[in-house]
């Protein structure tokens, strides 16, 4: 054991080490081979490990910081504090800044809110056992949403180390067993070294397609114990592995049966994993003039793109059986959530559909939960990352098209144009119902709140299927970070922390955050409000308060009328009345500042109004408003 | 989707039992709009929502009744002995009730 003989000043010699860890540019941070920490071979411990200004933690920052993590969502805890104490000392509370959360499950759904905008996973640390116990849901939407989410777990592993009661219900023989089933990988370093190889491989696992989440879990002495004298553990070189691209041939392949096609449709679900993705995707619609179903679990196409046909398709952000597949001869489903459901119409209409599908998760199945959906037959599957492949798949399509197929597409295009246009009509016709009614309609609430956005540089932040879609009809999406889907797993509790870990993302690039908020949903999660209040995040929430877990009220009224017994007792653990609860005295107890509730949709304008103001100051802002049931 | 299997199944109403076509009354169909819980799906003017717009200009009242028995899609049945044919007029004729949407609405033009 290493003895100081004159102890180093420890915040002195941190100050500028994480100084310059903070200003190092992540692509040089990448190179970083030995630790500041662990360079500090003069610097002996005591006799008890854990007294010492060079503790394991310190190196373990120094890991986070060479894969260039922006920010660390947790709640504290016991099992991590030695991480969290040297990120807040020995980092410089910078590259990762700690981002308080109240629930471990927020602090997940927060890093995969920021994900998907800031296309950069985040880091969440929460005890292996009562925390990971909050966190698994929202491991679990990230893990069927196929986003990264960087999972620190705190346990204490060598029983002889463990302090009282707490401590040995905080313990766990294998923390990370619970979420296996739901994550893409998982470790349990047993030495510093172990834990920087770990550490740099789990990153890069995470974000190969399909992407997931990932777990370490974290011995507490080896964070709060000091580098064991004479080891220099040294950081891997990390490098981002490329994604898997489809095999030459079956591409080409795909790339015959599209120009060939009389009818194609591209159904794009989790296709756009960046804005190129998107881009892609219009280039290859555009070349062969096909019809796009955005099944809007990203932004993969615009919305107002002639060649968007998702209107006519039912509009819903689920798989869809509408018009514009059921009329194809040639499916081509890109990252597809769910194939079966989404085909299973055209094929009872034209046995003889083609369907392709590309998708990456083809690549990495579990069995335990069910997300992988029914079986469907497939005419040419390729197991792959859709947005890698798309390139030579466009090239291949280019190299096949002739003059005469040319023609063909021009004349195809033009229908499919008139037909978005049609549909485009009829959403803004069917927005008008119920335009003056109280409470107010879903449509209202989304076309006042477009009024005012759509001249900034706006992001959508909250899941529109409970609002009827209303936004994804009416307004023009057509960049990536205007909207970031559903949650997954459909998990309630997920949005709320969801659209403020989004809206931190958005912060620094100066975006108008919105959010049309389920009350439900905010009542798992309401501490985000506070997490939103004390980082100074901006995001405008708009409540859908419609006083119910309204999903499940349809559900039980449907049971009780196909049981012949009425419907007079359904609101029995389904309304969320009597009392009504104050979304805006919830808000402003934890620091948000707030209005309504408003139930006059002439109110609308003004209250959000305010509400950008506000945001504009770099604040959040919610407006109670009280909405029709959907 | 709905509205398609709505008109399916009034297609078929030639072959349903006669209802009465009762005028109803709005005040009753109103209150049993909410009662029945028949907004949570339509909204609370019809206006349409998880389920199918029904206002204004409500579907014939043998045509209401016909589809209340036997729905389409995931809407519930609702039987004779859960509402009666006079209280499905007295709901058509709240449905009646409710006006057109106004016409030209700025926040709607493209």
């Amino acid at each position: 054991m290493d003895q100081p003989k004159k102890p180093l000043n420890r915040r002195g010699f941190l100050k500028g080490a994480a100084l310059a860890a903070a200003t190092t540019p992540a692509g040089v941070a990448q190179q970083v081979r030995v630790s500041a920490a662990a360079n500090v071979t003069e610097n002996a411990a005591p006799a008890d490990p854990r007294i010492t200004d060079r503790p394991g933690a310190d190196f373990m920052v120094d890991v986070f910081k060479s894969l260039g993590f922006e920010y660390l969502f947790a709640m504290p805890g016991s099992s991590f504090a030695g991480i969290h104490e040297s990120i807040i000392n020995y980092g410089g509370n910078s590259a990762p800044e700690f981002i308080t959360c109240c629930n471990e499950e927020s602090s997940v759904a927060m890093a995969n809110g920021y994900f998907k905008i800031e296309g950069k996973p985040a880091m969440a640390c929460a005890h292996g056992t009562v925390g990971l116990q909050h966190a698994s849901m929202a491991i679990y939407d990230s893990f069927c949403d196929r986003v990264p989410v960087y999972v620190i777990l705190g346990n204490t592993l060598d029983a002889a180390h463990r302090g009282g009661e707490v401590s040995w219900v905080h313990s766990v023989q294998d923390a990370a067993a619970m979420v296996r089933d739901v994550t893409k990988w998982d470790d349990t370093p047993q030495s510093l070294q172990h834990f920087a190889e770990s550490a740099v491989r789990a990153y890069g696992m995470m974000v190969t397609p399909p992407t997931m989440p990932v777990v370490l879990t974290v011995d507490t002495e080896m964070q709060e114990s000091a580098i064991p004298a004479g080891e220099h553990p040294r950081i891997p070189k990390f490098t981002i592995p490329a994604p898997p691209q489809g095999e030459t041939g079956a591409v080409n392949e795909a790339a015959k049966m599209l120009v060939a096609a009389e009818n194609p449709v591209i159904v794009a679900s989790r296709a756009a994993r960046t804005p190129n993705g998107l881009k892609l995707i219009v280039e290859l619609a555009e070349t062969l003039q096909a019809g796009v179903v955005d099944q809007h679990r990203r932004v993969n196409f615009p919305s107002r793109h002639p060649l968007n046909q998702t209107l006519r398709a039912g509009v819903s952000g689920k798989p869809t059986t509408g018009a514009p597949v059921v009329e194809a001869d040639v499916v081509l489903a890109l990252e597809s959530s769910d194939l079966y459901s989404t085909v299973r119409g055209a094929k009872q209409r034209n046995p003889s559909l083609k369907v392709i599908s590309i998708s990456s998760v083809d690549l990495n199945h579990k069995a335990n939960y069910q997300d992988f959906m029914r079986f469907t037959d497939v005419d040419l599957s390729i197991a792959a990352d859709a947005e890698a492949t798309l390139p030579s798949l466009i090239e291949a399509v280019k190299r096949l098209v002739t003059s005469d197929r040319r023609r063909a597409f021009e004349a195809r295009g033009t229908k499919l144009a008139q037909a978005s246009r049609q549909a485009a009509e009829k959403a803004r016709a069917d927005a008008a119902y119920g335009w003056d009614a109280s409470p107010i309609s879903t449509a209202r609430l989304s076309a006042e709140l477009w009024a005012q956005i759509q001249k900034e540089d706006w992001s959508l932040l909250s899941d529109t299927f409970w609002i009827r879609e209303w936004p994804l009809r009416l307004w023009n999406f057509d960049k990536h970070y205007q909207y970031i889907g559903g949650s997954g797993a459909e998990g309630v509790g997920y949005m709320a922390p969801a659209t403020v870990g989004a809206a931190l993302a958005n912060k620094k690039h100066g975006r108008l955050s919105v959010a049309i908020q389920t009350d439900g949903d905010l009542m798992v999660a309401n501490g985000v409000l506070w997490t939103a209040a004390h980082h100074r995040i901006p995001l405008l929430t708009l409540m859908h308060n419609n006083r119910a877990y309204h999903q499940e009220v349809m559900g039980i009224q449907g049971l009780a009328n196909r049981h012949n017994r009425g419907i007079d007792r359904i609101h029995i653990g389904t309304k969320i009345d009597n009392p009504n609860i104050d979304y805006a005295k919830l808000a402003q107890s934890m620091g948000v500042r707030a209005e309504g509730p408003v139930s006059d949709p002439k109110e609308l304008a003004a209250a959000i109004r305010r509400g950008i103001e506000v945001i504009k100051s770099g604040e959040p802002y919610l407006i109670d408003t009280v909405t029709q049931p959907r | 989707m709905r509205r398609l299997m709505m008109a399916a199944a009034i297609g078929g109403i030639g072959l349903l039992p006669v209802v009465a076509q009762n005028a109803g009354n709005a005040e009753n169909g109103k209150k049993l709009f909410f009662q029945n819980g028949c907004y949570e799906c339509h909204g609370t003017v019809g206006q349409g929502g998880t389920g199918p717009r029904l206002a204004p200009r409500p579907l014939a009242a043998a045509a209401l009744t016909a589809y209340v028995r036997k729905p389409g899609g995931g809407m519930p049945p609702y039987s004779a002995k859960v509402m009666s044919d006079a209280e499905v007029a007295d709901i058509r004729a709240y449905l009646a009730t409710v006006p057109e949407p106004p016409k030209e609405i700025p926040l709607l033009k493209p």
